[in-house]
């Protein structure tokens, strides 16, 4: 295998420009095929600019991009054969039943109508839609459509499928469907570059990530790799009697040398853990002392920390760009 | 949801890929994309009011209102109305593709489209075939409208089918103006704003209603070359003489040249707009 097949996306230094705003400022991506890559950020970083030049719906401005050794702009037709794209915004169409828009994809896809009737079939069963395939669009919830959504983008089978924000709005239980179902989809083979603004999905699915912040890519690895770049784990500790708190602080400055600080809740103390040995020392003081724990736990940093940690900024400050790219969209 | 496709994916470097797109491919995406056009129209029948109701209500009014002054009574105006007010609705039916062009392409589902490996102009040549659905429902209309008001088209019924055939067609092509102006426009009221600005010289500065020797000679030198004066008078002598004239091939050469012009500007526009 030449080193172009190995690799589902390849791209280097894309760049996107709408007026002033460069909504994608030279990205570089290297997705393996038969992996989840996972493209975090906030709103309006260019997560869906970047993965709409990917899907040969916008024209890069400047670098260049390959899907499967396939250029995007030389060869877009080329492109769009191995890919499968579900969008932020239910792409189907509302006027017509859920039967209907997969077979009229099936149909555009050159399945013959025997083809695209028992294909929409076995999809609308498989994302339980079965009972609802004759309404019209318009009765169906938010998650419906999106399971709609994707089912259409499987409709041809690609091996690689772009999932912009595929959970975004969805609640808990379709969420977690939703996740199960992208678990499937690697199973059989298919690379899934999903773009999400948050962090335990990314957490959750991404076999790599990738974080974009003002179009630009400010980190990559695995989550694991992401999370240990920030630092030390944490230590937490809940008490049993919050009147011993300020002892437990003390024991802990004495035997662990840092500071430990109280949640919000008041009810945990959480406290940086440079070095573990230390901490079944601290166990056996507070036992001494008569302080007794109520839970005990260690925290590896989380992707938010992560994102504040890289991007020197939360995840949700960025209105005002995200604001931008929505008057594009 | 449960299990996905247990057949597993074929590997990328295993397909057959070809980045051109074939003629039979482009005819089966536009057929496709009609059938949706289709399927469309009977789930929301009420976007029919217009090419029901215009037929009905502009052949009453300028029958009665013109008849009397201009041919002397209704029922020998007919001959020479029929076929003009019968260009002139079908026309005007046209304006409308584009708005509804306008407002399907402002919905997810063109994304979709676009990023499907299928013709690039089958999303619009298959909305502007799925309309002359829309076409004939009109033409129907405005024939059976002026025989009821007491039309006895000479030419005969087949030439009748005949005519109304030759408007639709080029009717058809007069849309690719009103696509092109639906895929570069912001919103669906400006294509109706753009679009009446090149429907109503076009078609009221013709020979559709009345005889253009009465007119000023910069006026008639207009109405002259105006292809749809052409398109009204092959109509009318192909409904009530039967003949097949040299306006005929002048509509269908009108016809070709708009959509040789705008078909490819249209489908540019359209892949050029994000």
């Amino acid at each position: 295998m030449t080193s172009s097949t190995e690799w589902a996306v390849e791209a280097d230094s894309l760049v996107k420009v709408f007026g002033s705003n460069r909504a994608v400022d030279g990205v570089d991506l290297r997705v393996a095929t038969g992996t989840v890559y996972g493209v975090l950020g906030p709103n309006g970083a260019g997560k869906t600019t970047t993965i709409n030049m990917l899907a040969t719906l916008l024209r890069p401005d400047g670098g260049s991009a390959r899907v499967f050794g396939h250029d995007v702009v030389r060869v877009p037709q080329v492109v769009r054969q191995l890919i499968g794209v579900t969008g932020q915004f239910a792409s189907v169409d509302e006027t017509l039943s859920a039967t209907e828009n997969l077979m009229i994809f099936g149909r555009l896809l050159g399945l013959s109508r025997a083809d695209a009737k028992a294909k929409s079939t076995d999809l609308l069963e498989r994302f339980g839609l079965a009972e609802a395939a004759r309404r019209p669009l318009k009765n169906f919830s938010g998650g419906m459509r999106r399971r709609l959504d994707l089912a259409a983008s499987l409709i041809a089978q690609p091996p690689l499928i772009f999932l912009d924000e595929p959970t975004t709005g969805l609640d808990p239980r379709t969420r977690g469907q939703m996740w199960d179902t992208v678990r499937e989809l690697v199973a059989t083979g298919s690379t899934v570059v999903l773009t999400t603004q948050y962090l335990d999905e990314a957490d959750q699915l991404a076999d790599r990530i990738a974080v974009i912040d003002r179009g630009k890519v400010v980190a990559e690895g695995t989550a694991d790799e992401l999370k240990s770049s920030v630092g030390t784990s944490s230590l937490i500790l809940r008490l049993v009697d919050a009147a011993d708190t300020a002892d437990a602080l003390r024991a802990i400055e004495r035997v662990l040398g840092v500071t430990g600080t109280l949640s919000p809740e008041a009810s945990r103390i959480t406290a940086p853990m440079a070095d573990a040995d230390r901490v079944a020392e601290l166990l056996i003081t507070l036992r001494d002392e008569g302080i007794h724990l109520d839970e005990m736990s260690v925290q590896k940093p989380t992707l938010d920390e992560v994102f504040l940690t890289i991007t020197g900024h939360d995840a949700a400050d960025q209105v005002d760009t995200a604001q931008k790219e929505e008057v594009r969209a | 949801m449960s299990v996905i496709a247990a057949t597993p994916i074929v590997p990328a470097s295993e397909r057959r890929l070809s980045n051109r797109t074939s003629l039979v491919q482009t005819l089966q995406n536009t057929l496709t994309m009609a059938y949706r056009g289709l399927v469309k129209i009977r789930r929301t029948p009420e976007q029919l009011v217009d090419v029901t109701v215009q037929p009905i209500i502009f052949t009453l009014m300028f029958a009665f209102l013109f008849g009397g002054a201009i041919a002397g009574n209704v029922q020998s105006y007919l001959p020479v109305l029929i076929p003009g007010i019968l260009v002139q609705t079908v026309i005007t039916t046209s304006v409308v593709t584009g708005t509804q062009l306008r407002e399907d392409m402002d919905k997810g589902v063109f994304d979709r489209f676009r990023s499907l490996p299928i013709a690039r102009i089958a999303p619009l040549s298959g909305a502007l075939l799925a309309d002359t659905v829309r076409y004939a429902i009109a033409t129907t209309l405005t024939f059976v409208m002026g025989v009821v008001m007491g039309y006895h088209p000479a030419g005969g019924f087949w030439n009748v089918v005949l005519a109304g055939i030759l408007v639709i067609a080029c009717s058809w092509a007069i849309s690719w103006i009103f696509a092109f102006f639906g895929v570069i426009a912001r919103t669906a009221g400006s294509v109706q704003g753009i679009s009446m600005l090149v429907l109503f010289p076009l078609t009221f500065f013709s020979n559709a209603f009345v005889d253009p020797s009465t007119m000023p000679d910069w006026l008639q030198w207009f109405v002259n070359i105006n292809p749809v004066s052409h398109l009204v008078t092959a109509v009318r002598e192909i409904a009530n003489n039967g003949a097949i004239t040299g306006d005929v091939w002048m509509s269908l050469l009108g016809a070709a040249v708009i959509v040789a012009v705008f078909a490819p500007l249209t489908v540019r526009a359209y892949m050029r707009k994000a």
